[in-house]
């Protein structure tokens, strides 16, 4: 069970999630002290880890829109956030699966801040409410990126394979 | 079965007779382009080696661009050290294709990659910057990915886990009016589609208005492209395209466009009759909030921007001059121009724009993404409002977020610039430019 810590809405931007004027700041170990460093009091509490890991960002349609900034995605690994949203940009998807951040793609959603949200592999349940909705499964080609452990080692596991021949 | 030109693209690139939308493929990358943000496409490329035993190395380095843009010059040290170390990198692995800081050949990568012949039809080009979409005018397919990624790319040549694109057609037909461009075209394809309207999708361009546009105008279509959601914008090579490499990018060998069959499957095509098209403008604070230009003239704006690598090239610079040439910038309009190259900024210095926009009252700045994300060379103040050529207005995208931020045509910026207000630049208030 995983509680919902912020609930946002449609087409929530890569310059909202880790603003532009924080991206000479490249380094994973680096960027997660600038996660919605514009929405002043949630970052705050991210900062003074009262976020557990695990806890559950909720959003609307088209999370991640906009630049294909790393630092959007390797920010919110840091505080090892769990997002649902009712649908995901491309490439923050990509680079979602390539870094190993958990995405849940909810199209029906219903929740809001406080509810507690059981994440199971075909349906995600509102236990406050006690709603349930439908997961969209990731296709198979990047399921298999998560399951060798995301593309560092994906990569290097190829370039030791083409090596060997 | 008819194929589109994504699917014959990946076809080729993937070493197979066919692919269709929905396959899982490994295409061979042909250019793959980074910014700045090559310091974190190095560490990445680093960390894959780790416990290999094996020395890092390019797979080809003749197929790497890196172009300095997004902060140039430095805005501070740590962008600097940046910088230093990707130069450094640049030097040990040898590589041809490196933009730096400079007059002459710097500029911003999407300018810098076609006006050097890097791109050509058919190629796979990759780049660490969503607007990468922005090659598919020129044939190619073109997406954005995350440094990564790019570090795997450069490890092993190709891009693993690439899921063939489903492709809308986008019909485009009827002469553009006076004052009317491909910004706004594509701007009001954007609030058609909405946001996610193209998402996982590759937009194909097609239509007696794209035939007779040039390059520079459909760099701008496929440049936004990315704002509704699609993978990448391809105008199909023709004729002009062919003009373009030889005559602008200076490519002397054999080209070979990829066209798409009569008969491909489109998963659903949009027609726009341009014709009647109005100024369009993306209200605060998302691309798709679009509208024509009059149902905001009036509103008062702080800060014009021209430039970036939607419309910062000569024939923005060009109408934009007409506009403002022998007029004043309003008194309290802070206005910022920035040609999107070196070539273009000499180029608009030789036939007297860079005159026309400092005698109006705009402040002509280095070639570069300007203030566009956030970072340097025009911040917004509380509260205030740009109006700007970019592509992007999401809160805080001009590093304020309670700033407001407007897209639209240099036409529109110009016309705005003289009035301080959002103007119509059909209208007297752009002096009879009509």
């Amino acid at each position: 069970m995983s509680t919902v810590v912020l609930t946002l809405g449609d087409d929530v931007s890569t310059d909202v999630i880790y603003p532009g004027r924080y991206m000479a700041t490249v380094l994973p170990s680096e960027t997660p002290q600038f996660a919605f460093a514009d929405l002043t009091d949630f970052n705050a509490k991210l900062k003074a880890k009262q976020v557990p890991p695990g806890s559950v960002l909720v959003a609307g349609k088209n999370f991640g829109c906009g630049s294909s900034r790393e630092q959007a995605v390797s920010t919110l690994k840091g505080h090892e956030l769990v997002i649902v949203a009712k649908g995901f940009a491309r490439i923050f998807t990509q680079n979602s699966v390539n870094l190993g951040l958990r995405l849940v793609e909810v199209p029906d959603l219903e929740a809001k801040d406080g509810d507690e949200i059981e994440i199971g592999a075909t349906e995600v349940v509102n236990a406050t409410t006690g709603m349930r909705f439908r997961i969209v499964p990731l296709p198979p080609a990047r399921q298999a990126l998560i399951d060798a452990g995301g593309l560092i080692a994906y990569t290097r596991k190829r370039l030791m394979e083409t090596v060997k021949k | 079965m008819g194929k589109t030109v994504v699917e014959k693209i990946l076809a080729r690139a993937a070493g197979k007779s066919t692919v269709s939308a929905g396959d899982v493929v490994e295409p061979a990358v042909d250019l793959a382009m980074s910014h700045e943000n090559a310091a974190l496409v190095m560490n990445q490329f680093h960390d894959i080696y780790k416990g290999t035993g094996l020395e890092p190395k390019l797979w080809a380095p003749s197929r790497i661009a890196i172009i300095f843009d997004h902060r140039v010059p430095a805005e501070s040290p740590k962008t600097a050290t940046n910088q230093k170390k990707v130069r450094e990198f640049v030097g040990k692995h040898g590589i041809a294709k490196f933009h730096d800081i400079r007059g002459d050949l710097g500029g911003i990568c999407h300018q810098i990659l076609p006006e050097n012949g890097y791109v050509r039809p058919g190629a796979v080009v990759l780049g660490t910057d969503s607007h990468t979409t922005s090659h598919g005018a020129l044939g190619a397919l073109a997406f954005g990915i995350g440094a990564t990624e790019m570090a795997s790319v450069w490890a092993l040549g190709v891009a693993l886990d690439v899921e063939v694109p489903a492709t809308i057609k986008v019909v485009v037909n009827g002469t553009l009016p006076e004052m009317i461009g491909p910004k706004d075209i594509i701007l009001h394809l954007v609030g058609l589609l909405t946001a996610e309207g193209a998402n996982f999708q590759v937009l194909e361009f097609h239509g007696e208005t794209i035939r007779t546009m040039s390059t520079s105008g459909r760099l701008v279509l496929c440049n936004m492209s990315v704002e509704a959601g699609a993978t990448s914008g391809i105008v199909p090579a023709d004729d002009e395209t062919l003009r373009y490499l030889k005559e602008e990018a200076g490519v002397t060998d054999p080209v070979l466009p990829v066209l798409p069959d009569a008969d491909a499957t489109y998963v659903r095509t949009v027609e726009i009759d341009v014709s009647q098209l109005a100024p369009q403008i993306a209200c605060p604070h998302t691309v798709d909030n679009v509208h024509p230009v009059g149902k905001v003239a009036g509103t008062k704006v702080h800060q014009i921007v021209i430039g970036s690598c939607t419309n910062g090239r000569f024939d923005d610079l060009e109408i934009a001059a007409r506009i403002l040439k022998g007029k004043k910038v309003a008194k309290d309009v802070r206005m910022l121009v920035f040609p999107a190259s070196g070539r273009i900024y000499a180029q608009a210095l030789l036939k007297g724009y860079v005159a026309d926009f400092v005698q109006a009252g705009a402040v002509v700045m280095n070639p570069g993404c300007g203030p566009c994300l956030g970072v340097h060379e025009g911040a917004l103040g509380d509260g205030e409002t740009a109006l700007s050529t970019t592509n992007r207005n999401f809160k805080g995208r001009m590093g304020n977020p309670t700033s407001d931020v407007y897209l639209c045509s240099p036409a529109v910026a110009a016309a705005s610039a003289l009035t301080g207000v959002i103007t119509d630049p059909r209208g007297p208030a752009a002096g009879g430019a009509r």
